[in-house]
């Protein structure tokens, strides 16, 4: 039934392409090995006995987390490598190249993943942090593993400004890109180290950790859904071009110093406070600006697109990226907010929110576009029955998520900090505390429901285009 | 530092708009032309804003400098007190009462603190607990841990031990069999010399001063 369609060939994608349909693949599996992790993680909650001599908290949030950054920076970069030949009109330069690091970092991955699982911790000495964790929330991979990473990264950005210059045309969206990338992948080399100093430690950490989610991946968001828009709503490319420049005005000229609300109580000097707050309170400009961008574009066109999951997911992005690192962080980011919310469930709610709508949202617009041009022919629009229920389903389960967070966060600043003054017994006393043990149960549920909306888009994933159904559509 | 953060944020959007007019001059606001320039110029002035900042930071926390402890603070007493000029909780230096029954030379504390370090994130504390208020949710936040009252009200009755730093030895050599609260803390084959110098890191870092954050450390109960 599926050949009755005229679809393009495999074989009609560029290289690069292809390559990029790897990079989903894997990303996708990713996806279910941290909500797999995740689950356990939300389980061990409810009930702290289980698994704690086997798979202890810590090492499922350690994989919930890194499968997380991974898979996502996988499905950005896979994003690049889809477009990058559309953009320049031309194969990728080093596609060669590109392919074995791919399969190296794969390999690499499986390695680092099975040390965690298996070894989980080493000796208190430099073998351990070269090689089995290097204990740094969210740059836990061991040095190796780090500078895998930047070779990776390096190859990229190799292949992505050699094509621009083989093609002798740099467009405003390549031009950000490229400009992106190069700090992108500099930024990574300021976590390789090690300082017994632990306020520098910190420092020089959140220049990875919030200079590449909040400024860097955001305007690699940007070009990738500029190129989206293009394509799934025909927009021109002068508007996207000049709504792209205002985006990273706005991005980079808040968040480089927003980086200061990171700075209000590891050790540093007081002036980040005032800028930290400052600067982190105007954040929230770009995500508003570019839920305006996404609405105004798809309203221009009245909804019609030639790919329907992947417009939804578009506008989701726009207004989870909005909600979730807009509105959930300036919650708490206020340093005097922030003095009592800092390390609680809060910051948890507004991670889950943020990386769902930011950076989920993103990959997956990215995945149903590749998808619809291997399954069948761009003039017909792709839908389904499924993608839909894949969408609430995820939805619905990251609110319910967040929300819980959101509420034992409350429970926690209010108890743990506010009142009883942040010991080891008002941490014990916030925990138990109704408020906080009730949210537990929801957030297992939300979880599970997140799961189901996982299972339905692999099916859908898989079999969208192929169906009977959407012939008619 | 002679500039205050209000100066610096009004200078940095300044500088920001008032190059970025310049360099559009003939180009409407509405034009990709502005917005491109406003996008090149924003980020690198906040560049060199940030890279200039980080000189001052890095200066500013120096061990010894002020708001980072010297390693040899381990040798000494350490209590939190109400600074009425700040309006906040700032670390104090006591007497001296040694640290594990000794004096410890800089060179020695400082090794023991490093070796501390290490223990810290081999055994990725940061995955359960919060160090500096950064990390997972799971469990304490360690920041002020060695100046938590627990030790001496819970942990060494518990353990017989006479002080604080052989309470916390004792504790963490094995917490799931003298479990605090309902999560336990995982068996983590710590050796004896990694438990020192773990222990030394914490009473090093419950010295940092932190801009009174975890708020009223211990002060109600």
């Amino acid at each position: 039934m599926a050949t009755s369609f005229a679809r393009p060939k495999a074989q009609e994608l560029f290289e690069s392409q292809k390559l990029a349909l790897a990079y989903f693949a894997v990303a996708i599996v990713l996806f279910g090995a941290q909500l797999i992790f995740g689950l356990i993680a939300a389980y061990q909650y409810i009930n702290p006995d289980f698994l704690l001599d086997k798979l202890p908290f810590m090492t499922n949030r350690t994989l919930h987390v890194n499968a997380m950054i991974v898979w996502l920076l996988v499905g950005l970069m896979g994003g690049v490598y889809w477009f990058l030949p559309l953009e320049t009109g031309r194969e990728v330069v080093g596609i060669k190249l590109a392919k074995f690091i791919w399969w190296v970092i794969v390999a690499g991955v499986t390695v680092v993943v099975l040390v965690y699982l298996f070894v989980q911790i080493g000796p208190g000495n430099a073998f351990t942090l070269w090689f089995i964790n290097e204990g740094r929330e969210y740059i836990e991979a061991p040095r190796w593993a780090d500078i895998a990473i930047v070779a990776w990264v390096a190859v990229f950005l190799f292949n992505v400004i050699a094509t621009t210059l083989a093609a002798r045309r740099i467009t405003g969206l390549l031009g950000v890109l490229i400009f992106d990338l190069v700090a992108l992948g500099a930024l990574y080399t300021a976590g390789m180290h090690y300082t017994v100093n632990v306020t520098m430690d910190q420092y020089l950490w959140w220049w990875v950790v919030h200079l590449w989610v909040e400024a860097t991946w955001e305007v690699l968001v940007g070009v990738l859904m500029g190129w989206s828009l293009m394509y799934l709503l025909g927009t021109p490319r002068k508007l996207i071009e000049t709504w792209l420049f205002l985006e990273v005005a706005l991005v980079f000229g808040t968040g480089i110093l927003g980086l200061g609300h990171h700075y209000f109580w590891i050790g540093t000097p007081e002036y980040w406070i005032g800028l930290g707050g400052f600067f982190s309170a105007l954040e929230p400009l770009p995500l508003v600006a570019m839920v305006v961008h996404a609405l105004y574009d798809a309203g221009a066109h009245r909804m019609h697109t030639v790919n329907r999951p992947a417009l939804f997911w578009a506008i989701a992005q726009a207004f989870g990226n909005f909600i979730g690192a807009g509105v959930w962080g300036f919650m708490q980011t206020l340093p005097q907010i922030n003095m009592y919310s800092h390390g609680t469930q809060l910051a948890a709610a507004h991670g889950h929110l943020a990386f769902f709508g930011a950076y989920l949202g993103t990959v997956m617009t990215l995945i149903y576009i590749a998808v619809q041009n291997v399954r069948r022919p761009i003039m017909i629009p792709l839908d389904s029955k499924y993608w839909s229920w894949a969408f609430a389903l995820m939805i619905l389960g990251i609110v319910g998520i967040a929300g819980s967070f959101t509420i034992s966060g409350f429970s926690q600043t209010m108890i743990e900090r506010a009142e009883l003054g942040s010991t080891w017994s008002a941490f014990i006393r916030s925990y138990t505390h109704p408020w906080y043990t009730n949210t537990l149960g929801w957030r297992y549920l939300f979880a599970w429901i997140f799961v189901a909306g996982y299972l339905v888009l692999v099916y859908d994933l898989l079999t969208i285009g192929k169906r009977r159904e959407s012939h008619a559509a | 530092m002679d500039y205050s953060w209000i100066q610096i944020a009004v200078a940095a959007i300044f500088f920001s708009v008032v190059v970025t007019l310049i360099l559009s001059r003939g180009y409407g606001w509405l034009s990709p032309t502005f917005w491109r320039n406003a996008a090149v110029v924003s980020s690198l002035v906040m560049t060199f804003i940030l890279l200039w900042l980080t000189f001052d930071t890095a200066d500013q926390v120096r061990p010894g400098s002020g708001r980072i402890p010297d390693w040899t603070v381990i040798n000494y007493e350490i209590k939190l007190v109400w600074d009425e000029e700040k309006r906040r909780q700032v670390p104090a230096v006591g007497r001296e009462t040694g640290f594990f029954g000794k004096t410890w030379t800089s060179e020695e504390a400082f090794a023991l603190i490093n070796k501390g370090k290490m223990t810290l994130q081999s055994r990725n504390c940061m995955e359960c607990h919060q160090i500096l208020g950064n990390g997972a949710y799971y469990a304490t936040d360690l920041t002020r841990a060695w100046l938590d009252p627990w030790w001496e009200e819970r942990i060494m009755p518990l353990t017989g031990a006479k002080t604080r730093e052989e309470a916390m030895m004792a504790w963490l050599k094995d917490p799931p069999s003298m479990p605090q609260g309902p999560r336990k803390m995982p068996n983590l084959r710590f050796t004896d010399e990694e438990l020192k110098a773990l222990i030394a890191f914490l009473k090093w870092m419950s010295a940092i001063d932190t801009n009174g954050f975890p708020p009223h450390f211990a002060v109600a109960q």
